[in-house]
């Protein structure tokens, strides 16, 4: 079933963007995070032109985030002021992130930077991830309770200026520490077309030392606000929000995210991190492997 | 095929007068298209033209020699950067580029025989007839070797994308009069007015040449959507929000009812 994609000037199968977006929904529903690190190259290998993958990915994070979102306002799982200074940073974020996208693509550079970006990120965070959850594994396998985190913010962060009491967090800390964050996140949004949730995640457990009942909730409050910024700034700037395929690939994710969570309630999160861990690993390694592979085709074209 | 009746018949009317005043001239073709407009819709995965047309002899003799027709199909021109990846320090990033500023954005050419075959070099640079003709027009001032090699690459890189083809034997020519050819359009085109021009050739010499124009657009929904992303670009955002937003919801709404019961 081929569909012509308006933005993107390309025909596509219809279905294989639903089952796509079906199959990120599904890894999203599962591990609590937006996905978007798995569309955006997805979509590039099946030949979407970068920048319309990018845009049209944060639109799909967006809608697969939401009902969840909602969720943790009803179970008061958010921080909502911690969120918010984490929402102005991201979308301060998002505004640098499109500059910087435009001087990259001036420059003929995107793609390398995002594929280094990818690889970076992924493989830093997965190899953290990893090395954690086999860890915790491996204790519970010795019958061992793994020793209670110490949760503590980072020293750099009693550093920095001004201090905000944080009362669902419980944390007593300044807010630009949340706001520089969620600035990085911003621009790491509109480059990578990531919600950046499983970056953020770690980063408010041992930088901020925010409890993790309300780490998830409160990073996909700052994710849903994020993308919706990065949504409307890569709609005025790039013109690259392609609509018909961020509907076909919402009718896949939001399906497949609601499947995602029921199995997310039966299986031990130790497990679904462990699983995570390699599929974050897996598309780190193949993004390596893409930058010294001979590319299929060695000239690009861009219109003036 | 409606069309190419009414020209024949066309033809067999009024043939007898344009023949009496182009008695001593050079022949004179007619060309047409099967389409004055592609429409490109939701379900678009390309098209076929059917170009084709009729000679028009003086004194309606046909020569002893059989002449060939060359039918040349082109897009609008783009100004363009190439940009060539080259392994630095173990990975590929672009390295070099070049400015073309008139590089069509589609070009096919089809021909009765091997262009080489029928015309020289020179002829076939000032016509643009073949791939390695384009007038590309680079903006930077390098060696030629240089940009030769970018234009190999632009004619490689389309030539898969089927934007820029060769097809040598496409026209067929019928008791030396009636031609036809098809081209394939793919579905990567861009929209904007595309030239069908068509070439008589005979021992070498262009002897009459003939342009109709195609419409390439977007229709209806596609042309809604384009217009929309360019023209009013905040309620674009707003509405691809809306929508992310709304199905997000319903989907979480249909699932937690699915739930209770």
């Amino acid at each position: 079933m081929d569909i012509y994609l308006p933005i993107a000037n390309l025909s596509v199968n219809a279905l294989v963007i639903i089952g796509l977006g079906g199959l990120v929904g599904l890894l999203s529903g599962m591990f609590g995070v937006g996905g978007g690190f798995l569309t955006t190259p997805l979509l590039i290998f099946y030949g979407i032109p970068p920048t319309v993958a990018a845009a049209s990915a944060a639109t799909q994070v967006m809608g697969a985030s939401v009902s969840s979102v909602v969720g943790h306002l009803g179970r008061k799982t958010i921080d909502l002021p911690m969120g918010g200074v984490m929402v102005l940073g991201g979308t301060i974020g998002a505004i640098i992130g499109a500059f910087i996208f435009r001087l990259l693509e001036r420059l003929g550079q995107i793609d390398t930077v995002i594929g280094i970006l990818y690889v970076v990120m992924l493989g830093s965070i997965g190899i953290l991830m990893a090395r954690e959850a086999i860890h915790t594994l491996v204790m519970a396998r010795r019958g061992e309770r793994p020793e209670a985190r110490k949760r503590r913010h980072h020293p750099l962060v009693a550093a920095l200026p001004l201090r905000w009491r944080f009362y669902a967090s419980g944390l007593y800390i300044s807010p630009f520490a949340p706001l520089l964050l969620g600035i990085f996140s911003g621009i790491i949004t509109m480059l990578m077309g990531i919600g950046g949730g499983f970056i953020l995640v770690p980063a408010m457990l041992y930088i901020l030392g925010m409890s993790t009942q309300l780490v998830i909730g409160t990073s996909l409050f700052q994710i849903l606000f994020v993308t919706m910024v990065t949504t409307m700034v890569h709609a005025t700037t790039t013109h690259a929000v392609d609509l018909v395929l961020a509907f076909l690939l919402l009718i896949g994710s939001v399906t497949g995210a609601q499947i995602g969570g029921r199995i997310s309630m039966k299986v031990r999160p130790e497990y679904l991190r462990v699983a995570l861990a390699f599929i974050v690993l897996i598309v780190a390694i193949r993004m390596a492997l893409g930058l010294g592979w001979r590319p299929d085709e060695i000239y690009t074209v861009t219109l003036q | 095929m409606t069309r190419l009746l009414a020209l024949l018949l066309l033809l067999f009317l009024t043939g007898p007068a344009a023949l009496a005043q182009s008695q001593r001239a050079a022949p004179v073709l007619v060309p047409d298209v099967s389409q004055r407009t592609v429409e490109i819709r939701f379900s678009f995965t390309g098209a076929e033209l059917l170009l084709f047309g009729a000679i028009l002899y003086p004194g309606g003799r046909l020569p002893d020699e059989p002449a060939d027709i060359i039918v040349v199909l082109k897009g609008p021109s783009q100004a363009i950067t190439m940009r060539e990846k080259q392994k630095i320090a173990g990975i590929w990033v672009n390295a070099d580029s070049l400015d073309f500023r008139s590089a069509p954005s589609f070009y096919a050419v089809a021909s009765s025989r091997p262009i080489d075959k029928l015309v020289d070099e020179r002829t076939a640079a000032i016509y643009e007839l073949g791939l390695s003709k384009l007038q590309l027009s680079p903006s930077s001032v390098s060696d030629t070797t240089e940009i030769d090699r970018f234009a190999r690459g632009l004619g490689d890189l389309k030539g898969r994308n089927g934007l820029y083809l060769e097809e040598p034997g496409a026209v067929e020519i019928t008791d030396g009069v009636l031609y036809r050819a098809r081209l394939p359009l793919s579905a990567r085109v861009v929209t904007g007015t595309y030239t069908a021009e068509t070439f008589l050739v005979q021992n070498g010499r262009v002897l009459a040449a003939a342009t109709r124009e195609i419409e390439v657009r977007k229709t209806g929904f596609e042309r809604l959507i384009g217009q929309f992303a360019q023209d009013h670009d905040v309620a674009y955002g707003l509405v691809a929000i809306a929508l992310a937003l709304s199905m997000g919801l319903f989907a979480g709404f249909v699932a937690g009812r699915i739930a209770v019961a």
